[in-house]
């Protein structure tokens, strides 16, 4: 049976406002809304595609966040089957490297056969996660996964490069492979399933007692843009943007 | 330890890949502010040739029969060698599909800091971009070897290539046997209906578009404006658009007279695909949107209440 660990982790909601700390070298993160990383959700689909496909059992870490508990029981109503939380000093975000030791640490009492997890997070600061817990774990990794195929101790993969171009690839298993997108897009489930999963499945809190920031970086300052030149902003109503607008289409030749 | 500034060269398929000039660019600033050498690191199998343009001090080349292709395995392993053989200031790789599986298990392997997603490098201060192009972060380099991986958007390829060949130094790959990954062949993507990279008119759709139906209203909108629709990269993981439509990192790259962005944010990943578009018009909710850093013209307006009044007095032009 196909023993399949996911790493999920919760990253900053882009359409939401973002700001910076007092100290200037972190986000502010008092107000930050989460949501899951969208690369790690395509993990999650490719992993119940494959226990669909070829059956197993499908285990999900996350880090201690803000909303993470209502995102391991949509998991859960997804189809995995053991959800857990790690807790310890989370909370305030943590870097990469000190994450991908909590989560090999974790992953590996399962001795798992295969780990998925998104190829990057919008708030990576230290490179992802991936690679490092395989790593850690003395796996191969490969990542910008598109497509995964499981044979007897392999995987077959494809890896995406630019252009469209795939690489077609064998990796030894177990392996942690860096999904980019599932082969089919995450799969919605409905809130009274989800409400089920509250009611009937339990959350396995473990605890990191210490985390290793080594390899990671500390930003010396963080930021909002400022850019040298801004777009030049056309204003009005809907009727006057539209003319304009137009005026623009046919001076560049598309009227 | 030495001041000189190490860059992995990226190449597919015989052809050296832009994020590597890019690299090269960068790396000359930084190794002015060390005061090392720009060292090119090139893996290959008979591709001693693809060190010909490199605008670099010196050049490793190793030729073996395991580095012909990329495999994360048989990279990791010879540029962990050579760091651990050099010891440079600073290894840059792309935030791509080859740096990013080498430089985040050599910086595991090797125990050394790693910052990710740079894009400019100004005395001796590393710039990165995340959250989406939202959030700026700035590091120094550390006391170690340190790792970088770059984003395009900081530097020009021109800048990093050069009429005069560069010396070429021959060194050994480790033993590279026992590999875990293996290439078993290309998959070259099947030809799309249209070629968006030629096209002279782009309406490009982003997340913002929010379902599938809509998309009827953006070929509405291009079929006026003899252009072509085509997306980023959510668009085409939701199976709303064929992957021959991807403007972007594992898509296209286009620069087409006028591309007009609707509902697109324009993180980075987006960005280089279509940042030399002639004429750039963003439409976007969101009036923090990176996109508007980049267009020339930009409408902080909610693509639905726009579209109406644009289609009808469209219609009215066109008859």
């Amino acid at each position: 049976m196909t023993n399949i660990v996911t790493l999920v982790k919760m990253v900053p909601d882009l359409v939401e406002e973002l700001e910076i700390n007092d100290d200037g070298t972190d986000l502010d993160r008092d107000w930050l809304r989460l949501i899951i990383n969208e690369f790690d959700n395509h993990a999650i689909e490719q992993a119940i595609l494959l226990k669909e496909r070829d059956g197993g059992e499908i285990t999900v870490i996350a880090p201690e966040a803000e909303g993470v508990e209502d995102m391991l029981f949509t998991t859960a109503a997804k189809g995995a089957d053991r959800m857990i939380k790690l807790t310890g000093d989370l909370e305030e975000g943590v870097n990469n490297h000190a994450l991908a030791r909590a989560f090999a640490e974790r992953a590996k009492s399962f001795q798992p056969d295969l780990i998925l997890t998104g190829v990057q997070a919008n708030d990576d600061l230290d490179g992802p996660v991936g690679p490092l817990v395989a790593e850690y774990l003395g796996m191969p990794y490969v990542g910008y996964i598109s497509k995964v195929t499981l044979e007897e101790g392999i995987a077959i993969v494809q890896k995406e490069y630019p252009g469209g171009l795939i690489g077609e690839m064998e990796v030894r298993l177990p392996a942690v492979l860096g999904i980019q997108a599932g082969e089919e897009p995450p799969r919605y489930v409905a809130i009274s399933k989800v409400r089920q999963m509250m009611k009937t499945v339990e959350i396995d809190e473990q605890e990191i007692p210490e985390l290793d920031l080594g390899g990671g970086i500390a930003p010396s300052r963080m930021y909002l843009p400022e850019a040298a030149e801004r777009a030049e902003m056309i204003e009005g109503d809907e009727d006057e943007i539209a003319t304009k607008l137009i005026a623009i289409f046919k001076e560049v030749g598309a009227l | 330890m030495n001041q000189n500034i190490y860059i992995l060269i990226e190449h597919l398929q015989g052809k050296v890949a832009e994020i590597s000039y890019i690299m090269i660019a960068a790396a000359r600033d930084l190794a002015k502010e060390t005061g090392g050498e720009v060292v090119a690191v090139l893996l290959g199998q008979n591709a001693k040739s693809l060190a010909s343009d490199l605008a670099t001090d010196r050049v490793l080349y190793t030729d073996h029969v395991a580095l012909a292709e990329f495999t994360a395995d048989a990279y990791q392993k010879t540029v962990a060698s050579l760091i651990q053989e050099n010891e440079p200031r600073a290894f840059l790789f792309g935030n791509t599909s080859i740096g990013a599986d080498v430089a985040s298990v050599i910086s595991a392997r090797l125990s050394l800091p790693l910052i990710s997603s740079c894009i400019e490098i100004n005395g001796g201060k590393l710039t990165s971009k995340i959250c989406g192009g939202k959030i700026m972060a700035e590091n120094e380099l550390a006391e170690a070897t340190t790792l970088v991986t770059m984003i395009p958007g900081g530097y020009k390829a021109e800048e990093g290539q050069s009429e005069n060949p560069p010396e070429v130094l021959s060194f050994d790959a480790p033993a590279l046997d026992e590999l875990r990954v293996t290439l078993k062949e290309y998959i070259v993507p099947e030809a799309g209906d249209v070629d968006i990279s030629k096209e002279a008119i782009l309406i490009a759709i982003g997340r913002g578009i929010q379902t599938e139906d809509n998309i009827e209203l953006a070929e509405e909108l291009a079929e006026f404006l003899g252009g072509t629709v085509c997306s980023s990269r959510p668009i085409v993981d939701q199976g709303w658009l064929p992957t021959s439509r991807m403007v972007g990192k594992s898509g296209l790259s286009v620069k087409p007279k006028l591309y007009l962005a609707l509902g697109i944010s324009g993180a980075p990943e987006h960005v280089e695909g279509m940042a030399e578009s002639e004429m750039i018009v963003a439409v976007n909710m969101d009036p923090n949107a990176p996109i508007f850093d980049i267009a020339t013209y930009g409408v902080e307006f909610d693509f639905f209440d726009l579209i109406d009044p644009l289609l009808e007095q469209l219609e009215e032009i066109k008859g």
